[in-house]
């Protein structure tokens, strides 16, 4: 069973017919730690504000999502989903994130190299840099193209499995064992984001 | 690198896909689900969805048409016409909706543009903009409504600062004077909106070529840029479309 997390940030509709498209049995979106505790793998999607994160905790999913990143079940976090990895957010400096990968995220800057930024990233933008070991991006060449829509990044670390460019590198995809992040939105980036979330559905 | 967009648009009228010329003379090009999938397919790197004549006949947007259209889209799909309250928002999302337009009913009531962006995000925010300024110079733009049949008085350069100020995540700025003719976009205009915000605008109204496309995305300072009708009547893909742009330095999602 995949434990399809909802801690109302957005809407999971497209994360979820994704999987199901995928042919993935047994998708269940779900505010349950009980229900987490069983589960075989977990996605937690999530568009919106770093603070929305604050529900895990409060509802004691942090706690079991932690147990069972320890177990070795395949953890997969979309878009805030993987800066919740982190330390926390400068988006909302109260939220204590997992902490299972170093450092905060923080917002893109407002210029860079001496041109204005614009902000949010949104649209299709290149992963670079893969890392050859990397389970999720198996079979997705560096170049490939995937959809962003963003104003938080994380910083690139030696957990990062691929980066993307845009006012310098960042975290496109971190992963380490079990338990992986992509700020993109594979459920939106066509054949290349369909291949991540296959990758995923068959660890 | 960061790519220009290429966005697919679906004027919906009665659950059908048409296509008017400056908002006017109708004529039917299509299923909007079929449509969908055959832009995405054809490389089209975002679908949008605007059900022209919801507001104008004050009903709510074809939910059902949304559904059939997300089913099996995985591409960026945003969703207009008949968006009113944060409520009328949820249930697009819930339809499978990525983000949604909203035009007249953000002039009408601006607090919706924070009501939606604090349940979906900022991203899931479009603020539709229909802009005329025949003769007169950008900055005297004004912004209509209701499918481009009244006007608001508002200038186009200052309602996009405070659609920005008040956390749209875009901006759809479409030219009335450019609408359908295939004669170009209003690179000036949009160049002008590009330099007011900081969130990604995307120019409609007016693609007729790939050199349209090169021009609004240099000059017209664009993020993405939107056509209907070249797609809907085969003149060309996405794809191909792409192509000419890669030819010309322009960065775009390819191969797609």
């Amino acid at each position: 069973m995949i434990a399809v997390i909802d801690y109302r940030a957005g809407n999971l509709t497209s994360v979820v017919k994704a999987l199901n498209y995928l042919g993935a049995r047994d998708v269940v979106v779900t505010q349950s730690p009980e229900v987490v505790r069983q589960a075989d793998k977990i996605v937690l999607p999530g568009v919106g504000h770093f603070q929305s994160t604050q529900l895990l905790k409060d509802l004691g999913l942090t706690e079991a999502t932690r147990e069972k990143i320890a177990e070795g079940v395949p953890f997969l976090g979309i878009c805030v989903g993987l800066q919740w990895l982190y330390e926390g957010s400068t988006e909302a400096q109260a939220t204590e994130g997992l902490c299972h990968f170093a450092s905060q995220c923080e917002r893109f800057p407002a210029t860079y190299e001496g041109a204005g930024l614009k902000s949010p990233h949104v649209g299709w933008n290149s992963l670079e840099s893969i890392r050859k070991d990397s389970r999720l991006l198996r079979g997705v060449a560096d170049g490939a193209f995937v959809y962003f829509t963003h104003s938080w990044r994380a910083p690139v670390s030696q957990d990062t499995a691929a980066v993307t460019n845009y006012g310098g590198a960042f975290t496109a995809v971190v992963e380490r064992e079990n338990v992986m992040g992509v700020q993109f939105h594979p459920e939106k980036s066509a054949d290349v984001g369909l291949r991540v979330l296959k990758n995923f559905v068959e660890l | 690198m960061l790519t220009k967009r290429i966005i697919a648009c679906l004027d919906v009228r009665g659950g059908r896909v048409v296509k008017g010329v400056q908002f006017v003379d109708i004529v039917d090009a299509g299923d909007p689900a079929e449509l969908a999938h055959r832009h995405a397919a054809g490389g089209a790197d975002e679908i949008v969805l605007l059900d022209i004549t919801a507001t104008h006949e004050g009903r709510g947007t074809l939910l059902d048409t949304v559904t059939r259209t997300a089913a099996k889209l995985f591409v960026p799909f945003t969703v207009g016409g008949g968006v009113r309250t944060a409520e009328d928002a949820a249930a697009v999302f819930d339809a499978g909706a990525d983000k949604v337009s909203i035009n007249s009913a953000a002039i009408a009531r601006p607090e919706l543009i924070g009501e939606i962006g604090a349940s979906f995000g900022a991203q899931a925010v479009i603020v539709a903009i229909d802009a005329r300024r025949g003769a007169l110079g950008v900055e005297d733009a004004e912004v209509f409504v209701s499918g481009g049949r009244k006007a608001t008085g508002l200038r186009v350069v200052d309602w996009a600062r405070e659609a920005e100020a008040r956390g749209a995540g875009e901006i759809l700025l479409t030219s009335m004077d450019t609408d359908g003719m295939r004669s170009g976009f209003d690179c000036e205009l949009t160049a002008a909106v590009s330099a007011a915000v900081q969130i990604p605008v995307i120019a409609s109204g007016g693609a007729g070529s790939a050199a349209h496309f090169v021009k609004v995305f240099g000059r017209g300072k664009a993020d993405a840029a939107l056509a209907a009708s070249i797609f809907h009547f085969g003149v060309t893909d996405s794809r191909e479309l792409k192509g000419e742009l890669q030819k010309a330095g322009v960065s775009v999602r390819l191969p797609c």
